[in-house]
């Protein structure tokens, strides 16, 4: 008898390590998974995106990049003697949530760096406290400068945060870009401008705002909505008696997208334009229609050479969600993170002590990554400075330009 | 001028979509004295179980025939929204019935999120919004200056018709003088014979009704629904229900017309704009409530459903 229950318990163990080994194997598709020397314990990335509610899509797709990232570090054994493992924490796009996952995150002496975050005002809430635990912080999405190089950003840059880094462009080159685009080449004079009042969408309209005037064009209607509304009849109406030729907005699809929709049934057919908050499939599906534009940052994923490696990589495994407007932005902040934690333990061992080691190293790092050369100034902004403007035309976005900010 | 009338239209029609989900709040405040702060919810499961019938129960052939399939889609809406309703109310609020009124409101409070919740983690999809199909005629209909999508008038209509429908159901039939006796004083009302338990499920089964309507229309005018939806779209109701006098029908819609009109007016002529629509529906509420604390039509002359 109690050499039966002996025996049942080795099956029941069996049992347990191939399940475990099944779950991990999952996520590894080298022939050397496994083989590393894990001896040393488990190390996280900690990623901070919203997981559910509206932006969802684009949450989902900085995870699973994340971890594509983390997955492949493990098969080629970069950081010695350490598994790593991505924590996930959701921020439902809210500052509030975002600093909670953020304290979550920095009291695990375990977690080397954070991943995040996707929205400009949750950053915000979220820098000071990683900050004070020098933990490094890379954002494949936060746009708004002030993060970088704080307020006075255009007349006296001052690095905010020394443990904040970012691989893409900014609202002061993305702005203007788009405004030169929209006046300039689509020949659009009379423009109204909505936003969302969010960090995001208020940096991203007053840089819009600057450059069109410059261009020669006039504003004509400024409105605001609220991130809960759903009818905007009345707003439509507002901007509609100032005749505008195009409509920009300051925010991201999930309102965006009935709102290009309402106003092209109520009668104004002209174009929206947004930044990379609304270049999502997402977009479309909710009610975005042919002709309306968007910038995002980098050039587009699908036409990178650098790009393929990683986008075939994502599709291989298997993820439900697609990578979305940030995903080759996620990958590259996870490796960057994953790269300088391999050079600042140079085979060492781990201890909280280290983080500053860390952040000396993400800072010096150069590497060339899904989006191309990824390095970081001395305010900790991307010197990748690449942006698209993209089209709906037939249902789908279409790359129209890509270029650099040049005034 | 024309911007004027655009805006008044926009506002009617916001009005009515307030006005189907404000009865019901005014109704079983009427009836129990309970602000249920979960009815937002009912209308957001509405629209939910709206686009489910139309997803999965509309045969393929007759999705785009609107007459058959607003129907479909209408009965499935307020379906689900009854059934939510009469759980809500069984397993929530009848065991509280005689508790102080404290603990009731934050059940509310509480069925409230977990609804949201629910919908969210259990609906297919349902952590981003969802389009909703426009199952009725698609396009305008032009007045001069005015453009108005005929879901647009189709939720005017429907709002009310059912409001007069309700008001006379209540006044005329032998189940609204039950309703208005349990209303007035519970306890002679059962010493009438009166059953207080059905007076309260055929409350909430009237407002849950009214919610789903307003659900399905909401998401057939606006193509778009979301979770949080019930929320923003509860808090404008329930300040309609206030604003013309909790416990009253003609109230709650005098009520919900005037917030949908001060919010596009005000978004349109008021300083700030849009930014501070909100502002000015609660300056309204709160003027309103200095000079009639109960409310415009609270008692005297109080229906009370």
């Amino acid at each position: 008898m109690r050499k039966h229950s002996v025996k049942s318990a080795a099956i029941v163990v069996g049992v347990l390590l191939v399940a475990g080994a099944c779950g991990t194997n999952k996520t590894e598709t080298g022939a050397s998974g496994g083989a590393c020397d894990t001896s040393k314990g488990t190390l996280s990335i900690g990623v901070i995106a919203p997981q559910s509610g509206g932006l969802s899509a684009l949450g989902l797709g900085i995870k699973n990049s994340s971890q594509l990232a983390v997955d492949e570090a493990n098969e080629k054994c970069t950081v010695k003697g350490y598994k790593l493992v991505v924590d996930t924490q959701d921020d439902e796009a809210n500052p509030a949530k975002g600093a909670q996952a953020a304290t979550k995150l920095s009291s695990d002496p375990n977690v080397v760096g954070v991943v995040g975050t996707l929205n400009s005002s949750v950053a915000q809430t979220v820098q000071p406290i990683l900050s004070q635990k020098k933990i490094v912080q890379v954002s494949p999405a936060n746009t708004n400068p002030t993060l970088t190089r704080g307020e006075a950003f255009a007349t006296a840059p001052k690095r905010a945060f020394d443990t904040y880094f970012r691989v893409c462009a900014t609202d002061e080159l993305q702005g203007p870009y788009a405004a030169n685009y929209l006046v300039t080449k689509a020949g659009k004079k009379k423009i109204a401008i909505i936003t969302d009042g969010k960090t995001y969408g208020e940096g991203l309209a007053a840089e819009f705002s600057k450059q069109a005037t410059k261009n020669g064009a006039t504003i004509v209607a400024t409105e605001k909505v609220g991130e809960k509304d759903t009818d905007f009849a009345g707003v439509i109406a507002t901007i509609k008696a100032a005749s505008p030729d195009a409509l920009y907005y300051g925010g991201e699809y999930p309102q965006a997208a009935p709102l290009s929709k309402q106003m092209k049934s109520s009668g104004l057919n002209i174009p929206l334009m947004g930044g990379d908050g609304i270049y999502d499939d997402k977009y479309i599906s909710l009610g975005g229609g042919d002709g309306d534009l968007a910038t995002s940052v980098g050039a587009p994923t699908d036409k990178l050479d650098s790009a393929k490696a990683f986008v075939d990589a994502y599709a291989k495994k298997g993820f439900k969600d697609a990578y979305g407007a940030y995903g080759a932005f996620s990958y590259d902040a996870a490796n960057a993170i994953i790269g300088s934690l391999a050079t600042a333990l140079n085979g060492g061992d781990w201890s909280e002590s280290k983080r500053a080691d860390l952040l000396k190293a993400v800072g010096t790092y150069s590497g060339s990554g899904a989006t191309g050369s990824i390095k970081f100034d001395e305010y900790g902004d991307s010197t990748n400075k690449v942006l698209t403007v993209y089209q709906v035309t037939g249902g789908k976005w279409n790359a129209a330009e890509t270029g650099e900010f040049t005034g | 001028m024309s911007t004027l009338l655009q805006q008044l239209a926009n506002g009617v029609v916001q009005g009515a979509l307030i006005a189907l989900i404000a009865l019901g709040y005014t109704m079983v405040y009427g009836i129990i004295q309970l602000i249920n702060f979960a009815h937002g919810e009912v209308f957001m499961v509405g629209a939910y179980g709206g686009l489910a019938t139309y997803t999965w129960i509309v045969p393929e052939s007759v999705k785009d025939v609107w007459y058959v399939s607003l129907p479909i889609v209408l009965v499935g809406g307020v379906a689900v929204s009854v059934a939510i309703a009469l759980l809500m109310e069984r397993f929530a609020y009848r065991p509280l019935r005689n508790a102080p009124r404290l603990a009731p409101l934050i059940t509310a409070l509480g069925v409230s999120v977990f609804l949201q919740e629910f919908v969210r983690n259990f609906y297919p999809n349902a952590t981003a919004a969802l389009p909703f199909p426009g199952v009725f005629v698609q396009g305008q209909l032009v007045i001069g200056p005015i453009r108005v999508g005929w879901s647009g008038i189709l939720l005017i209509g429907v709002s009310v018709l059912l409001s007069i429908a309700l008001q006379t159901y209540i006044n005329r039939s032998r189940m609204g003088r039950a309703m208005r006796a349990t209303a007035q004083d519970p306890d002679t009302a059962k010493l009438m014979g009166v059953n207080p338990d059905r007076v309260i499920v055929l409350t909430f089964v009237l407002g849950a009704a009214l919610a789903g309507v307003a659900g399905v229309l909401f998401g057939t005018y606006l193509n778009n629904i979301n979770t949080d939806m019930g929320f923003q779209t509860g808090i404008f109701a329930f300040t309609a229900a206030v604003l013309g006098g909790v416990g009253s029908i003609r109230g709650a819609v005098v009520g919900a017309f005037i917030i949908g009109l001060v919010k596009t007016l005000a978004g349109q002529y008021m300083p700030g704009g849009t930014q501070y629509d909100y502002v000015w529906i609660f300056v309204v509420l709160i003027l309103v409530l200095v000079f009639r604390p109960q409310g415009l039509f609270g008692e005297p002359e109080r229906v009370r459903a």
